[in-house]
Parts: C-alpha cells; sequence; structure tokens
C-alpha cells in the first residue's frame, strides 16, 4: 500500500474529528474509524509508518490517536 | 399465460375520511367525498362508456361519452365531472343516454380512418372498445364526404413512437398527461373547433420539441394516434408480467408484455409503489440492448490481456477462474483476491457474492459500486440516525411544503419522482436548490425556485453550516422535537459550533459564493414553511467532505423537527436501480447483510453456523485500496460481476494501471466493456429480463425481478456465482432466488418478513420488514430514531485540497444527462443516442469567450489527473469558473481527468471538484489516441477467439 496515500487518508479523518470538542472523543474516534474501516493490512502499514519516526506527514492529532489507541489499531 | 390487464376507474381516487352514498344504477354505492360519478360507478362494477377520462388524469369532460342521469337534475351531466353526492339516484343506462353515446361516437368515427383490422391497436383500441359498447352500427355522415384529417401527416421523428393525427380524436388525454404527469407541457392544441389538433412544442415534429419520450402521453392515448412503433412492427402482445426497471434508483413497477419471450413493451404499471404508472425514456423504451448483437453470451478465457479470447464451455470457464483464484492465493495469500459486486444485479446475487468472497476466499475484500456514489449516505445516516436509508417514500413528497434539493438533478437523473415533485411544486409547494448549476428544476415549465443557492463546487459543508447557523442563531430550531427525540450532548456542542460567527452566512460567502441574504431566506423558509424534506443526490455525496455534508444535512433536518412523518425527511436518490440493496445484502468489506460489522461476534457466529465455515473478523479492502494494493503487488485476482470500473471510477490510468498488475480479472457483463479489456475469463452476464430476484430502491422499498426470457449465455448471474463458488470447493445451493432470499431473510433481522411470496402478495415491501412491521416501513423513525437518540455531528467546513490555480483555473462537476445511463453500456446499444450521442463539455459563455471557444469547438480538458478532448457546449447552466460533463461514453474519457481525492471517511471519490484548464484543440488527447488503439485491439482479440 502506498504510505503516502495512507497518511493522506488518516489525516483526513483526523480533520473531521479535530473539531471534537472532547479531545479524548476525538483520539478515540479517529482510532475507532480506522479499526472498523480499514483493513489490518492498511493499519499495520501505517503504524509501521508512524515508527519510522522521520517526517512522516500525520498530523498530531492522528499521530496521537495512533499512539493512545495502538493495540486497538493492531 | 396472459396479458395483465389494468382497470381504468376514469378519474382518480380521491382521499377523504368522509364517505357519501348514492345509487347507482340500483345499487347502494359509498366512496370518499370529491368522487366522480364515473368513479364511483366503476368501483360498484359499472364501466361508464369513456373516451377521453383515463384514471390517471384529472376529468376533463370534453369527450360527452359519459352522460349520465341523475334524479331530479335536468341535462345529461358528464360523470366524469360530476362530483358523487349523497343521496342521488344515477342512472348510466336509458335509451336517450344510448342514443346520445351513439351519436357522440359517430361523429367521431366519421373522422377516423376505418382501417380497424390492420391498425396497430387493433383490439388494444378504446375508441373501437365503446364504439363496440355504445353499439354503433353506422355512419350517417360518411367517410371522406365531408372536410376530414385523414390525410394527416405522420409524424415518424421520434425512434420509439408515431404520431399519427389521422387517428386523433383530440381527447386531450396526451396533452394532460403531458403536463399532470410529467410535468414538461411539451403537447399542446393547435389550432380551433375543428382545425384542433395536438402541436409538440412550437408545432415541430416531436424529436425536435422539448417533448422528453417519457411516454406518458403514448401511454394515455386511447387509439393508435401515439403508438410504439414496436408494437407497430411486431403486433399486439399475447402475454405479460410485472418487473422492476433496471435504470436508476427510483425502481418503476413495468408490465412487461411479450410475445414468446421477446418484448414487444414496456408499460409502467399503476400499481407500482415508486412510479404509479409513470415512467421516463429509458425505463418505457431503452430495453433494447437486452438482445442488442454486441451482448456475448458464451463464456471466455485467456491468459494475458494481449491474448485472443478463447470461447469455451461453462465449466471450462468456471474450472479455470477458479483455479486461477486457488493459485493466487497459495502463492501471495488468502487475502490476494476479491470481488465486486453490482448495483445493477438484483439483491440475490449480490448476497451471493458478498457471501462467495466471505466463504468461499475466505476473506472480506468485498466491495460494491456504491463506494463511488452513496458510501456517505451509509455512513453519514448511519451516525446521525442509525440506519444507513432514506426515511421516506417517494409519495410522501405530496405532503410536502418546502422541498430543498441538494446536489441532485433529478429531472435528469430520477425523472419519475422528479416529475412526482414537480407536480407537487405546482401545487404550491415552496423550492430550495442548492447546485452550482441552473438545473432544470430552477426554472422549469409552471416550476420556478424560491431560491437558487449556486454555491461553488466543494463547499456543501459551508453551505449547510451557514443554513444551521441561521437557524440556530435566528431562534427557529424545534426545541421540543429536539429535547424529546435527540442526544442533548451532541446538540449542544453542535448548536455552540454553528452558532460561530465563522459559520455565519456572511462569513462563508466568500467560500461559498452565495449571497448571504439568499442563504438566510433559505433558511427562515426551511425551518418555518411546513413539512420541509430534503432531497439530494452524488452532488452531496462524490466530495472530499461527502459524509460530513450527509450528516449535516440529518443535522437540519432533526434540528427543524423534520424527520419522522409524511411530508419530511432525508432522502438520498439513489444513482442506480439497487445501490440500497446492494448496501443492505452486506457488499461493504466491513459489514454483514443489514449492516452489522464483521467484527460482531454474534452476528458473525449466526453467520458462521447458516454458512458452515469460520469467518474473518476484520474488514477487508475497499475498491480504491484494491487497486492500491495490485499496484503494491499483494492483490492478484478481482471477481467482477456487471460493474465497468475502468469507465465508473476515477482517474482511469491508475485504475487501468492497477488491473494490468492483476493475474486474473473475472468479468460477468452482458458486454465486453471497458473493464472487460483488462479481463482473463468473461463470463456471459444476463439482464432483468432474464432472471428472477428482487431490486430494493431509494425508498428502501423491494420489488420483484420476473424472468421473462430465457438467459442468453444460458445461467442467470447467481447461477453462474453458485458455479463458480462450487469450483472453489465451496457449494452453494438454490434452486431459485426465492431460497436466497429466504436465507438473507433468515439471517437478516430488517428482512425477516420478506419472502418472495410476500412481494407478490403485496406488490412491494419497505424495510424494515419484520414482525414488528410485518407490511413493512414506509416512513423511518417514527416514534424515535433507529439508534435511539438522534446524534448531532459537527460539520467544520474543510476546503477541499483539489483547489483552482493559475493553470488550472476552472472547477470541473461530472453528471448524468436523462437519455443516458451511468456509463451507457445499456443506452448507448439503444436509440437513445439520438438525444445524447456523445458527451460534450458545458461551459459558460464568458468562460468560452476567454479562450476563444465556440460552440461546438473541440476542447481539450486537463487535470493534474490527465486530460481529455471534448465539445464544447455554451450553456447558461453553468457559472463562470465552473464546466460540466457526463461519463456516459468511455472515448470520452471523462474520468481520465478527475483524481484519486476521496471522501474522508468511505474514499467515495470527489467527482464533483477537479481543477482543469480548457483550451481549443484540434485532435483528440493522447488518452483518447491510446484508448482507441487499445479497443480496436481488443475488439480483434474478441474477434479472433470467436
Amino acid at each position: 500500500m502506498d504510505a503516502e496515500n495512507l497518511v493522506k487518508m488518516a489525516n483526513q479523518i483526523g480533520e473531521f474529528f479535530a473539531s471534537f470538542p472532547d479531545r479524548a472523543e476525538a483520539l478515540d474516534g479517529i482510532a475507532g474509524h480506522l479499526r472498523k474501516f480499514w483493513a489490518p493490512s492498511m493499519r499495520a502499514a501505517l503504524l509501521a509508518r508512524l515508527d519510522a519516526g522521520a517526517d512522516i506527514g500525520l498530523s498530531d492529532i492522528v499521530g496521537e490517536a495512533l499512539r493512545t489507541h495502538r493495540e486497538r489499531l493492531a | 399465460m396472459t396479458t395483465i390487464s389494468e382497470r381504468d376507474y376514469g378519474t382518480p381516487a380521491r382521499r377523504s375520511d368522509t364517505l357519501v352514498t348514492l345509487e347507482i344504477d340500483g345499487m347502494t354505492v359509498s366512496v370518499p367525498v370529491g368522487t366522480s360519478l364515473m368513479r364511483a360507478a366503476a368501483e360498484a362494477g359499472v364501466m361508464v362508456p369513456k373516451l377521453c377520462a383515463t384514471d390517471s388524469l384529472e376529468p376533463f369532460g370534453s369527450c360527452r361519452l359519459c352522460l349520465v342521469e341523475i334524479e331530479g337534475r335536468k341535462g345529461f351531466p358528464a360523470s366524469c365531472t360530476t362530483p358523487a353526492a349523497a343521496g342521488m339516484v344515477v342512472r348510466t343506462q336509458s335509451e336517450r343516454l344510448q342514443q346520445l353515446r351513439r351519436g357522440v361516437m359517430e361523429l367521431y368515427i366519421s373522422d377516423h380512418p376505418l382501417d380497424c383490422l390492420t391498425c396497430s391497436a387493433n383490439g388494444d383500441c378504446e375508441l373501437q372498445t365503446q364504439a363496440g359498447v355504445v353499439g354503433l352500427r353506422e355512419v350517417r355522415y360518411g367517410i371522406r364526404e365531408g372536410a376530414n384529417h385523414l390525410d394527416a401527416v405522420k409524424d415518424e421523428s421520434n425512434p420509439y413512437f408515431s404520431y399519427d393525427p389521422a387517428k386523433c380524436i383530440v381527447c386531450n388525454r396526451c396533452v394532460r398527461a403531458c403536463e399532470e404527469t410529467q410535468g414538461t407541457f411539451a403537447l399542446t392544441v393547435s389550432g380551433r373547433g375543428f382545425d384542433s389538433r395536438i402541436a409538440a412544442g412550437q408545432d415541430e415534429p416531436f424529436m425536435q420539441s422539448e417533448c422528453v419520450s417519457c411516454g406518458a402521453c403514448v401511454q394515455a392515448c386511447p387509439t393508435a394516434t401515439l403508438q410504439e412503433k414496436s408494437v407497430a412492427a411486431r403486433g399486439l402482445p399475447e402475454h405479460s408480467a410485472i418487473t422492476t426497471c433496471a435504470y436508476c434508483g427510483v425502481g418503476c413497477s413495468f408490465k412487461a408484455e411479450m410475445k414468446g419471450s421477446e418484448v414487444v413493451r414496456m408499460t409502467p404499471w399503476k400499481d407500482g409503489g415508486a412510479n404509479e404508472g409513470h415512467s421516463c425514456v429509458k425505463g418505457r423504451f431503452a430495453w433494447g440492448y437486452a438482445t442488442h448483437k454486441d451482448r456475448i453470451t458464451r463464456p471466455m478465457i485467456r491468459a494475458k490481456i494481449t491474448d485472443p479470447w478463447r470461447e469455451v464451455s461453462w465449466d471450462e470457464a468456471i474450472a479455470h477462474a477458479a483455479s486461477e483464484f486457488r493459485r493466487i492465493q497459495g502463492a501471495y495469500g488468502r487475502d490476494s483476491i476479491g470481488g465486486i459486486t453490482s448495483s445493477r444485479c438484483t439483491n440475490e446475487e449480490t448476497y451471493l457474492v458478498q457471501k462467495l468472497v466471505r466463504a468461499a476466499f475466505g476473506n472480506n475484500n468485498v466491495d460494491t459500486c456504491a463506494r463511488v456514489c452513496h458510501s456517505p449516505t451509509g455512513y453519514g445516516l448511519g451516525q446521525s440516525y442509525g440506519t444507513s436509508a432514506g426515511t421516506q417514500t417517494f409519495k410522501s413528497i405530496e405532503q410536502c411544503d418546502v422541498v430543498m434539493v441538494i446536489g441532485a438533478n433529478p429531472s435528469d437523473a430520477h425523472p419519475v419522482f422528479a416529475s412526482r415533485m414537480k407536480k407537487r411544486l405546482r401545487e404550491g409547494a415552496r423550492l430550495i436548490v442548492v447546485d452550482p448549476r441552473a438545473i432544470d428544476l430552477v426554472d422549469a415549465p409552471h416550476v420556478r425556485a424560491d431560491y437558487h443557492l449556486a454555491l461553488r463546487p466543494g463547499t456543501n459543508v459551508a453551505m449547510i453550516s451557514a443554513l444551521a447557523h441561521v437557524i440556530v442563531t435566528e431562534g427557529l430550531v424545534d426545541e421540543a422535537y429536539v429535547a424529546e427525540r435527540c442526544d442533548a450532548k451532541s446538540y449542544a456542542q453542535w448548536r455552540e459550533f454553528v452558532a460561530r460567527p465563522e459559520n455565519s452566512p456572511e462569513a462563508l460567502a466568500a467560500e461559498t459564493g452565495v449571497p448571504a441574504e439568499l442563504v438566510r431566506g433559505a433558511a427562515r423558509l426551511y425551518a418555518t414553511g411546513g413539512n420541509a424534506a430534503i432531497y439530494y443526490g452524488l452532488g452531496v455525496t462524490e466530495h472530499a467532505q461527502g459524509s460530513t455534508m450527509v450528516m449535516g444535512i440529518a443535522n437540519l433536518a432533526m434540528c427543524t423537527g423534520n424527520v419522522g412523518r409524511e411530508g419530511v425527511g432525508v432522502n438520498p436518490l439513489r444513482g442506480q436501480n439497487n445501490v440500497q440493496g446492494s448496501c443492505d445484502m452486506g457488499s461493504f468489506p466491513h459489514e454483514f447483510p443489514g449492516y452489522r460489522h464483521v467484527s460482531d461476534s454474534t452476528v458473525r457466529a449466526s453467520f458462521e453456523a447458516h454458512w458452515g465455515v469460520e469467518l474473518q473478523a476484520e474488514p477487508g479492502l475497499r475498491i480504491p485500496n484494491m487497486f492500491e494494493a495490485a499496484l503494491a503487488g499483494s492483490f492478484k485476482g478481482l471477481y467482477c460481476q456487471g460493474e465497468d470500473i475502468v469507465q465508473s471510477d476515477p482517474n482511469t490510468r491508475h485504475v487501468a494501471a492497477a488491473l494490468t498488475a492483476m493475474e486474473c480479472i473475472v468479468v460477468q457483463d452482458l458486454f465486453l466493456n471497458e473493464t472487460a479489456k483488462y479481463a482473463h475469463v468473461f463470463l456471459p452476464g444476463s439482464s432483468f429480463l432474464e432472471k428472477d430476484g428482487t431490486f430494493t430502491n431509494a425508498e428502501r422499498r423491494i420489488s420483484l425481478v420476473r424472468r421473462v426470457m430465457p438467459p442468453l449465455g444460458g445461467l442467470a448471474d447467481w447461477e453462474a456465482t453458485c458455479r463458480l463458488s462450487q469450483a472453489l470447493g465451496y457449494p452453494m445451493d438454490y434452486a431459485h432466488p426465492s431460497e436466497i432470499m429466504d436465507e438473507i431473510a433468515a439471517l437478516t433481522p430488517t428482512f425477516s418478513g420478506v419472502s418472495f411470496a410476500r412481494l407478490e402478495q403485496h406488490g412491494s415491501l419497505q424495510w424494515p420488514c419484520n414482525d414488528a412491521a410485518p407490511l413493512g416501513t414506509p416512513i423511518m423513525h417514527v416514534d424515535g430514531f433507529v439508534r435511539g437518540k438522534g446524534r448531532f455531528l459537527i460539520t467544520q467546513y474543510v476546503p477541499s485540497t483539489e483547489k483552482v490555480t493559475r493553470k488550472y483555473p476552472l472547477l470541473l462537476t461530472t453528471g448524468r444527462i436523462l437519455s443516458q445511463y451511468n456509463v451507457g453500456a445499456q443506452t448507448r446499444r439503444t436509440p437513445n443516442n439520438q438525444w445524447h450521442g456523445e458527451d460534450v463539455l458545458e461551459i459558460h459563455a464568458h468562460d468560452a469567450e476567454e479562450r476563444g471557444i465556440r460552440d461546438g469547438d473541440w476542447v481539450g480538458i486537463e487535470s493534474r489527473a490527465g486530460d481529455t478532448v471534448l465539445r464544447a457546449r455554451l450553456s447558461a447552466r453553468m457559472q463562470p469558473g465552473v464546466v460540466y460533463t457526463t461519463f456516459h461514453f468511455p472515448e470520452s474519457g471523462a474520468n481520465v481527468i478527475t483524481t484519486d481525492n476521496s471522501d474522508w471517511a468511505t474514499n467515495c471519490p470527489e467527482y464533483k471538484v477537479t481543477a482543469v484548464q480548457v483550451a481549443r484543440v484540434l485532435q483528440p488527447s493522447s488518452w483518447q489516441q491510446a484508448h482507441r488503439r487499445f479497443s480496436e485491439e481488443q475488439a480483434e482479440l474478441l474477434n479472433h477467439g470467436r
């Protein structure tokens, strides 16, 4: 899977949930969406991208959601 | 088998709780107030002679054949225009009445050709029938002895029907049908008295007039004046069956009228819940594709797409496909293959394909074409209301006071519903149109939008927030409704959000391009105008914020209390006939039939028990994910039933590259479509005329599809899927699609009350249909939302990344036109091409002039994804800065230009926003030239093997 595209898609998801007043609810929403709709291979590729650690292009809120809910997404 | 006849009650039914009782020919009859004497008599079994009356049209009272006698009244009133009254004593037969009727009929026949034996309507002519009923035995005035119209010239311009004025009795039924039923007002009566004749447009041939060829006039004509050419050519049918149209999401019921296994004509079924006897040019006339010479009726295989096709037996094709799928899974893993279901196939067929993927492939890599149209509807309405479907019946429009149409063009894409909508608008309902283009509804005959919010493409969410801002800040929220029915916390959060100054119409006008006062006026009208209903289409969903916009629409309806009763609601106008059904049937990779997630262990266990296999608990790949995975080398095999992803999906070159990277593509279709040119196995598909099953329309209405001819390829689509599954080692044993529906009902709570027997009994059923609602559910969320409390969701506007620049200064949107359907595979193979023979680029005169473009010029359209060439059409429907085209012809390459941007929640493509530049050119684009060469090569490979 094209990691750049996965990052772009994840950031779009983050933009929707970023407007939630409750940060924890937003992070849960992002993780829940990825868990519910992304195939395991896509989630794994995104997490691998996160683990690469360099400038991966993920928005702050998506990065935080991935780190906070990593176990659910693995 | 016999032909199914429909009883004509002469005038429409009236709705009233008050009944009046009267006596007709000695019988006591009770009818609702307002019912005509003609209808009251018909309901008592007494058929009063008539010619100008038919129960689809308001009474007119011109033919003077339906005269009756009423005790205590002088004269002979027309029964069609005389309302029944309490205590009336009516006689429909007497010596005097018979004399009068014979006299009237004698005058009609004196100017009518006496060619009954050779007339195409012989045996199906009301004039002929009524002449017999009134006992006409002579015509004293002589034929051709006086003035007459017998030499009037026939109009054969329409490809589907002829107009023969010599046979016209000027009953006005066609004119009234065009006005009342269709709402086009293309027909009129020209001349006066004896010179009166029906005229199309400005007394032009039908094809040159504004006639849309819906067939309402032909349906209404009591003679052979307006006659289907197919009937003239083949004669009258000898048997018929009720079935469901295979075109748009309206899902019209039709009577397929047959001679053996040959269709003679399709006539709209009066008792059809979706269409109530009306039709459009596609469903009524454009069915000839089913027997077109391009149909491929033998299975074919080839090793590489550069090899010639080889015709083989079904057994060999199926065995080859199964062997390839298993080989690929052995080499690349279980998840390396998948399937795509079709919204053009039946519920039973889509159910079987997703079952095959989940149970036989052993993964959840199944998706459907709804991915690229209404997947945001499923997601958005599911989040807000708890169910992934529209809330109303089409009939609900009759109770609507304010219609808001957002991103839809029903006159072209859902024409039969558009006619029902326009009828209500002519009765006085108000209209708000939210669309970048001035669609037909904005200014149609006797219909004019109160507000046209001509927003810039891509700014829907800004617009919906601005509308909500006005409603919230001006105190127009239905607070009692919200308090009782909606989630308080989400409402408070949403209310605070939309009330912010940055969401005001004034603040967002720079984004939307719509003056704030128009937005304020529209919001006030929607919130205070009575029953308000929103109808929306792909102009809502096919955006990067498609799902957000659907939730915004749901918010707007909830906050004004416009969900849960007749005349209101949120109504997605589904594109293809079975989009709703294909979604209902578990075609998405994350959910089983009935919208239940694959991770739900209870649900999964029920399917595992029934199907006898272990199922995966993780979501599979969506269509665009499949393409990505194919390009990455992990997805190698695809079973594609009834879809043409190469033509319909965005960024054509990306799709083609993905398909080229796969090792086995199995296409099941009627024709060698664009996708089949990349396929290795071709399985002949079956048209809707060749199989039994059900379709579910945009109202959640499940209707039967009936087989009227044998499958030309030997197998119905569901049978081919069963064979493939069997070859994969997972037997599926069904003797008939009704058994598949029984399985669906057993496993899906919202369908538990559905069976073919009950559909036969009730005509159609709207889901949920179960013990709680044995007759189905016409209106959703009546006593509360399916999810419990309705949920408000914050709809922050995020501008599209697809922005205009100096290089790409215009925004392209794509859509449909009335005479063509989707990728055009069906309609392009009919005379509908006479209305639309090529896709064109609609452009505003200002943009054209800036570029030196004249109407009819060839223009290149270039985006960052690709470029193509179309003919330009200067159009007042466009706003400056926005251009538009359709995608009905593959050589147009409309989706070569569209990008792979997509909705954040569902990956529905952002078809409606593509930044482009347009310039005059002299030759086709490089893609078009390559496409032509590739298509010619594929045609040669096809011919070589046949």
